[in-house]
């Protein structure tokens, strides 16, 4: 269990800060991580990469295809290439040399995206990835995985440079509140129960995990208990968890800063759906969203802790 | 595997390859036999000549690469590792089978020689690239060949990749187009005319060639001033018919992607014999 159940905000770095930074660490200790970028270095934070490695730097232009595809090339003469860009554009611009090139001949290419969900703010719907893990998790072989802040990040871009096999990381633009402490072990394919619960588990992952522990703070005021588990791996999911979490609190709230028709939610349903069927809500994005300052976008589009704690009320009531 | 610079003994290999080719898809029946057949004296100097390989140890890192970018045309392709002996000839026939190993295009899963899965165009140039890229670095003297479809060339990725290996000096990619002037719907000129397809090339900052894509002494002269070209990759522009060697296929859109009939073969390997 985290060091942090209890939910006092204090911002750490952004995700995308955390993996330019690891991205860095990893060129240090591995000669054969290589980094190709769109022409967004400076947002994605693989710059920090380009100026120690500048020959394992390759600048592609705003090319995101070609960039996935060159990836595709390295990784096929034993490199470990990182391509990274907004979540949107290298999944949606990329999506057919993920398929063709990376996913279909199952190539050891890591897939960064940046300035995920709602929360990127200003720049607006075209440039909010609200759909990359449905695309992601749609790739045969992908491993998926969501942070949740700093610490997070870092574990997970390390674990994916381990990983032999294409993995996509999902980070975001803005500084994310801290929910780990240093130390904290993060392994793919499993999941962290953040805080102790009995009558519903909230399940979650980026920057909705904080808002979980939030929503748990306010249910605990009403008398029901929660559950916490941050689900960063979304592909392949820790059903045990979610098995444990169906039969011990027979309630399962998801919440996820995705479309809520196709991302975490409907993974975990099917899981439920598999082996302990239960009650569940859910709580996500059911379209496009507008521009905002990040903090005015997750208030308004339910994204928060009592947007949480509502549809957990709703799972309780609806379980008697 | 003999490699030979005869252009004789080409013309063998060429002409045993096209027979395979037909023999494959009369089998099959489906697949592309006009796009296979423009290809042969390509793939057989590479294949026989040009590259650098060895079959009896296929993973030999400083091997020369072919990407069959025009995945479309795999017969051409599965016909020369046959003949060359990375894979079973007897089992050509089962190309587009359940369980076959020669599966409609190039995928690795199933044979893991190839360089590359293809068979969406307008990919295998970017990944040629990232291969260039690794070698260059590795001080590898592999070379990457990547055959391309003059059709494909219509997807903005090849430009995208274009653009990508002049701007890099990847001088150890060769992009070949197989320019045979027909697509499925109908003629290049009439589908998206390509021309000036040369000046295209060169304005991206390409070393360009243009040869006759069935003359073998033009396609190893080709080859060879690739090679000795330093500072910018070479397009080779390789002017082909479709459906080469077999009269009623050549210069055919009918036979982009349809198979011959029993019929077929036979009055095609007669032509071949």
């Amino acid at each position: 269990m985290s060091t942090a159940a209890k939910p006092e905000l204090k911002l750490g770095m952004a995700t995308r800060e955390a993996f330019g930074r690891t991205l860095a660490e990893l060129g240090r200790e591995n000669d054969r991580v290589w980094v190709v970028d769109a022409d967004l270095s400076k947002s994605t934070m693989t710059h920090l990469f380009a100026k120690e490695f500048p020959d394992r730097f390759v600048s592609c232009g705003i090319a995101e295809s070609n960039m996935v595809a060159v990836a595709a090339g390295l990784a096929s003469c034993g490199k470990i290439p990182f391509a990274s860009s907004f979540s949107c554009f290298i999944l949606n611009k990329g999506f057919e040399q993920l398929r063709v090139t990376v996913a279909y001949p199952g190539l050891n290419v890591k897939i960064v995206g940046t300035h995920s969900g709602i929360s990127i703010g200003e720049d607006g719907p075209s440039q909010m990835s609200i759909e990359d893990i449905s695309l992601a998790c749609s790739l045969p072989g992908f491993t998926v995985l969501a942070p949740a802040d700093e610490v997070a990040t870092r574990a997970l871009v390390r674990a994916a440079a381990a990983h032999v096999g294409p993995v996509f990381v999902r980070t975001g633009r803005p500084k994310a509140p801290v929910v780990y402490g240093e130390g904290q072990e993060f392994v793919i394919g499993k999941s962290i129960e953040v805080a102790p619960g009995r009558d519903v588990t909230l399940i979650a992952n980026g920057l909705l995990v904080f808002e979980a522990l939030r929503a748990r703070e306010i249910l605990a005021s009403e008398g029901i208990s929660a559950r916490v588990v941050d689900m960063y791996s979304v592909k392949p999911l820790d059903i045990e968890a979610v098995v444990r979490a169906a039969t011990e609190t027979r309630a399962i709230v998801v919440a996820e800063e995705h479309l809520v028709d196709s991302g975490l939610g409907v993974r975990v349903a099917q899981a439920v759906a598999q082996t302990a069927p239960c009650v569940m809500e859910f709580v996500g994005l059911t379209g496009y969203a507008e521009s905002g300052t990040p903090d005015g976008l997750l208030d308004k589009y339910g994204m928060r802790g009592p947007d949480v704690a509502a549809a957990a009320r709703k799972a309780v009531a609806r379980k008697q | 595997m003999q490699r030979t610079q005869s252009v004789d003994e080409l013309k063998q290999i060429a002409k045993r390859i096209r027979r395979d080719i037909i023999e494959m898809l009369g089998a099959a029946k489906s697949g592309h036999p006009g796009g296979s057949l423009s290809a042969v004296e390509i793939v057989t100097t590479l294949f026989w000549d040009t590259m650098r390989h060895d079959p009896a140890n296929p993973g030999w890192a400083e091997r020369d690469r072919v990407i069959l970018s025009k995945g479309h045309a795999a017969p051409v392709l599965y016909a020369a590792y046959a003949e060359a002996g990375y894979a079973p000839a007897d089992a050509l026939k089962t190309l587009r089978k359940l369980g076959s190993i020669y599966q409609g295009h190039p995928d690795r899963r199933f044979l893991p020689v190839l360089e590359a899965s293809t068979g969406s165009l307008g990919q295998g140039l970017s990944i040629a690239m990232g291969m260039g890229l690794a070698n260059r670095r590795d001080n590898n003297p592999s070379r990457t060949y990547v055959i391309l479809g003059d059709g494909e060339i219509q997807e903005g990725q090849i430009w995208e990749a274009a653009m990508f290996g002049a701007f890099h000096k990847v001088d150890n990619v060769v992009a070949i187009v197989d320019y045979n002037r027909i697509q499925l719907d109908g003629f290049v000129k009439d589908i998206m005319e390509l021309e000036p397809l040369a000046d295209k090339w060169r304005a991206f900052g390409w070393h360009t060639i243009e040869v006759d894509g069935h003359e073998i002494p033009q396609l190893q002269a080709a080859f060879r001033e690739a090679a000795q070209t330093k500072g910018k990759p070479t397009a080779v522009i390789a002017h082909t018919v479709k459906g080469k060697g077999v009269s009623f296929m050549e210069n055919n859109p009918k036979y982009h992607g349809v198979a011959p009939t029993p019929q077929e073969v036979e009055l095609a390997l007669k032509e071949l014999a």
